[in-house]
C-alpha cells in the first residue's frame, strides 16, 4: 500500500457502502498518484458512481478512510471538499440551467473568492475588483482553453449535450482543482467529440497539473489515456494496473464477459 | 445605429446598465423620481408611496422565492416585525428614523434567520406551511404583547428630519423613495456577486452547489436574512407612512399579495419584482378610475367594484401563469431586444 507516500494525491483505503441491503462498495482500496490519470472501469452498476459520491461527501461510507494529500477527509462536507481542490463533473451533467455558461463557469470559483453579504450589496469596492479579476481569469484560463468563447453568454439549457459536457469540465477548472472527477466524461458523445474531450484531459494533465480520476466506459479511450486503471465489478476492486496490464487480465474479462459491446471493446481498444 | 453589442472591456461588460439605451432610460426614471413631488397631486404621491414601500418588500421576497427558491407566505409577517421596531423606537427613544428603519430591518432579519433555520430540511409547501406558522405565532405575539399595544396596536409619531415633520405624501416621498431605491440597487448588486450566484445555484441544483462549495444552510439562512431585512425595512417605511401599526396591518393576505407580484413581475428578476409590485399596487385604482368614468352611464359602478375588482385581480394572476409565466420582465425583454436591433431584425 503506498497510502502514505508523498506522491499520492488521493488514498482510498478499506471503503464499504451500502444502501440498506445493496452493497455498493465493499472494502475499496486503492490510490490515485499525483499528476496522472487514474481511471476507474467496471460494468453498470459496479458502484463507480458511488464511489464519487463518497470521494465527494455525499455519501458517508459505513468503514474505511478516504484521505486527500495525507489528509482524512472523515467528517468534511463537501463545501469544505471543495475548498481542499476536489472539483467533479457529473454522469448526468449537474449545470444550473437558468444561468448562461458564464455565470456557470464564475461559480466554480465560489469557494475561493471572498466577496461577503455587505461587499455584495454595495458592489463597489472590493466585490467589483473581484468580480473583475474573476473575469479575465475565466476568460483567459478556462474559456479560451475549452475553446467555448461563442457560447459564453448562452444559456445553458439551449446548449447541445456535448457543449454541456464541455462547460461542466469548465467550472470545474475555474475551481483551480488538485484533483478532478470526472464522472463519464464522453458518455454519449460522437468520435470528433470524445477526442476533443480527450486532448482536453491530457492538457489539464499536462498544462496544468491536475490529477485526474476518472470513470469512463469507452475502453478506447481509457486505454488511450490513462496512466492506471482500477476495475471494479459488484463493488469490489478485481484489478489494478497498467492499461495494457488489466486489459489482459482473466478476472477483468470474465467480468466484462457478459456485458457485450463493452467486453468487445475492451479486448479491441482500436474499435472506439 | 446598433448592431448587437461587441465588447472587449471586462469592466465594461460586469457593468449593471452596459447599454445607451438602458442608461438613458434609467435617468430618465431617475428624472421622472425626482420631479414627480412637484408636479404631482396628494392623492397620487399616495400611491407612489405605496408603489415604492411594495416595491421594496417584493424585492426582498424576490431574493428568497424568485432567486433562491425557497417559497414564502411570511413577508407580510416580517414586514410586521420591522414596523412594530420602527413604531416602539419612535415613541419610547425617538431616535432618527434612519436609525430606527435599520434597526427594524436588522431585528427582523434575525427573526428571518430563525424562520429559515427549517428551510435546510423542508422545501416548497412544506417550507410555505412553515413560514405561515411562523406569521402565525408573530401575530399571537404582537396582539398580546404590552409592549407592542395588543390588539390596539401603536399610533406613532410622524418622523422628524433637521426640523421638518414628515407627516404628508410630499415628505415622505422622500425619504420612501431614496430608500427604496437604495434597496433595488443593492439587490441588483447582490446578482453581479458571488453571493448572488451561490443563491440561484440553490435554486437551481441543491447538490452541485454543494460540490462547489457553497454550504447550503449558510446561504439559505443569508438569503431569509437578506428578504426579511428588506421586509422590515419596507415594514418600518410602512410605519412611518400611515402611523398606525395594529396586529390586523400586516395579514397573511398580504402575503400572498407580495408572491403574486413576483408572480406577475418575473420570479428571479429585479425588474419583475418592481414591476410586478407597481402593477399590483395600481390595479385596483385603475379599476376604481374605469368605474369613475362610467358611473355617468351606469351609477352602480362604484357599488360593483369590490367583487369586480377581487375577480379581475385573480384572472390576472391566472392569466399570467398561463400566457407569460415569465411576467411583465419578460415582455419588457421582448420589447427591448425589438427595438435594439431594430430596423435589422424585426
Ligand atoms: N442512492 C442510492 N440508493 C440505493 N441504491 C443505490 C444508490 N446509489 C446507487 N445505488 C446502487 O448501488 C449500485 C452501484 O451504483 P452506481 O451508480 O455506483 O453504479 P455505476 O458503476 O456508476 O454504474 P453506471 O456505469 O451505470 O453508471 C447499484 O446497484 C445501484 O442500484
Ligand atoms: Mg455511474
Amino acid at each position: 500500500m503506498t497510502g502514505a507516500a508523498t506522491d499520492v494525491a488521493l488514498s482510498v483505503e478499506g471503503v464499504s457502502l451500502s444502501f440498506g441491503g445493496v452493497k455498493a462498495l465493499t472494502d475499496v482500496s486503492f490510490a490515485v498518484r499525483k499528476g496522472l490519470i487514474t481511471a476507474v472501469i467496471g460494468p453498470n452498476g459496479a458502484g463507480k458512481t458511488s464511489l464519487f459520491n463518497t470521494i465527494s461527501g455525499f455519501y458517508r461510507p459505513q468503514s474505511g478512510d478516504i484521505a486527500f494529500e495525507g489528509r482524512s477527509l472523515s467528517g468534511s462536507a463537501p463545501p469544505e471538499r471543495a475548498k481542499l481542490g476536489l472539483a467533479r463533473t457529473f454522469q448526468n451533467i449537474a449545470l444550473f440551467r437558468g444561468m448562461t455558461v458564464l455565470d456557470n463557469i464564475k461559480l466554480g470559483r465560489h469557494a475561493h473568492m471572498r466577496t461577503g453579504l455587505l461587499d455584495a450589496l454595495v458592489y463597489h469596492g472590493r466585490a467589483r475588483r473581484e468580480e473583475i479579476a474573476l473575469r479575465a481569469e475565466i476568460e483567459e484560463r478556462v474559456i479560451d482553453f475549452l475553446e467555448i468563447q461563442h457560447i459564453r453568454n448562452a444559456p445553458v439549457a439551449t446548449l447541445p449535450y456535448g457543449l454541456r459536457k464541455r462547460v461542466e469540465l469548465a467550472r470545474a477548472l475555474a475551481m483551480r482543482p488538485r484533483l478532478l472527477l470526472l464522472d463519464e466524461p464522453v458518455a454519449g458523445m460522437n468520435r470528433e467529440e470524445t477526442e476533443d474531450m480527450a486532448r482536453f484531459i491530457l492538457d489539464v494533465k499536462e498544462e496544468w497539473g491536475v490529477t485526474i480520476l476518472m470513470v469512463e466506459h469507452d475502453m478506447g479511450m481509457v486505454m488511450d489515456i490513462s496512466d492506471h486503471v482500477v476495475v471494479l465489478n459488484f463493488g469490489q476492486v478485481i484489478a489494478e494496473g497498467a492499461p495494457a496490464e488489466v486489459q489482459m487480465n482473466p478476472a477483468v474479462i470474465a467480468a466484462y464477459l457478459g456485458a457485450g459491446e463493452l467486453g468487445r471493446r475492451l479486448r479491441s481498444p482500436e474499435a472506439a | 445605429m446598433r448592431i448587437g453589442t461587441l465588447k472587449t472591456d471586462y469592466a465594461a461588460d460586469e457593468a449593471l446598465f452596459d447599454t445607451g439605451l438602458q442608461k438613458c432610460l434609467l435617468a430618465l426614471a431617475l428624472a421622472g423620481a425626482v420631479l414627480l413631488p412637484f408636479l404631482a397631486s396628494p392623492y397620487w404621491l399616495f400611491l407612489a408611496c405605496l408603489c415604492a414601500i411594495n416595491v421594496a418588500s417584493a424585492t426582498g421576497l424576490n431574493i428568497l422565492t424568485g432567486y433562491t427558491g425557497l417559497v414564502s407566505l411570511g413577508q407580510a409577517a416580517f414586514m410586521s416585525v420591522g414596523a412594530y421596531t420602527v413604531a416602539v423606537l419612535e415613541i419610547h427613544l425617538g431616535t432618527p428614523f434612519l436609525l430606527n428603519l435599520l434597526a427594524g430591518g436588522l431585528t427582523t432579519a434575525l427573526v428571518g434567520i430563525a424562520v429559515g433555520i427549517p428551510s435546510l430540511r423542508v422545501k416548497g409547501l412544506y417550507l410555505a406551511i412553515a413560514t405561515i406558522a411562523a406569521s402565525v405565532v408573530l401575530h399571537f405575539i404582537f396582539s398580546h404583547w404590552a409592549l407592542t399595544g395588543g390588539v390596539q396596536g401603536l399610533s406613532m409619531p410622524p418622523a422628524r428630519f433637521f426640523g421638518v415633520t414628515m407627516d404628508q405624501p410630499f415628505q415622505l416621498y422622500w425619504m420612501i423613495m431614496p430608500v427604496t431605491m437604495l434597496m433595488v440597487l443593492g439587490a441588483a448588486n447582490l446578482f453581479r456577486t458571488r453571493v448572488g450566484r451561490a443563491f440561484i445555484a440553490i435554486r437551481d441544483r441543491d447538490i452541485s452547489a454543494e460540490v462547489l462549495g457553497i454550504p447550503l444552510l449558510r446561504y439559505k439562512l443569508m438569503s431569509f436574512a437578506v428578504s426579511s431585512c428588506y421586509a422590515g425595512l419596507a415594514g418600518g417605511l410602512w410605519a412611518y407612512f400611515f402611523r398606525v401599526v395594529t396586529p390586523e396591518s400586516f395579514p397573511l393576505v398580504n402575503s400572498i399579495f407580495y408572491l403574486a407580484a413576483i408572480i406577475v413581475g418575473g420570479m428571479g428578476t429585479i425588474l419583475g419584482g418592481i414591476l410586478g409590485a407597481i402593477f399590483m399596487t395600481m390595479v385596483p385604482e385603475v379599476l376604481k378610475f374605469g368605474a369613475g368614468l362610467v358611473t355617468p352611464f351606469y351609477p352602480d359602478a362604484l357599488a360593483l367594484l369590490a367583487p369586480v375588482r377581487t375577480i379581475v385581480f385573480g384572472a390576472l394572476i391566472v392569466g399570467f401563469l398561463i400566457f407569460e409565466p415569465q411576467g411583465l420582465a419578460e415582455i419588457w425583454r421582448r420589447i427591448r431586444r425589438f427595438f435594439h436591433l431594430w430596423p435589422f431584425k424585426t
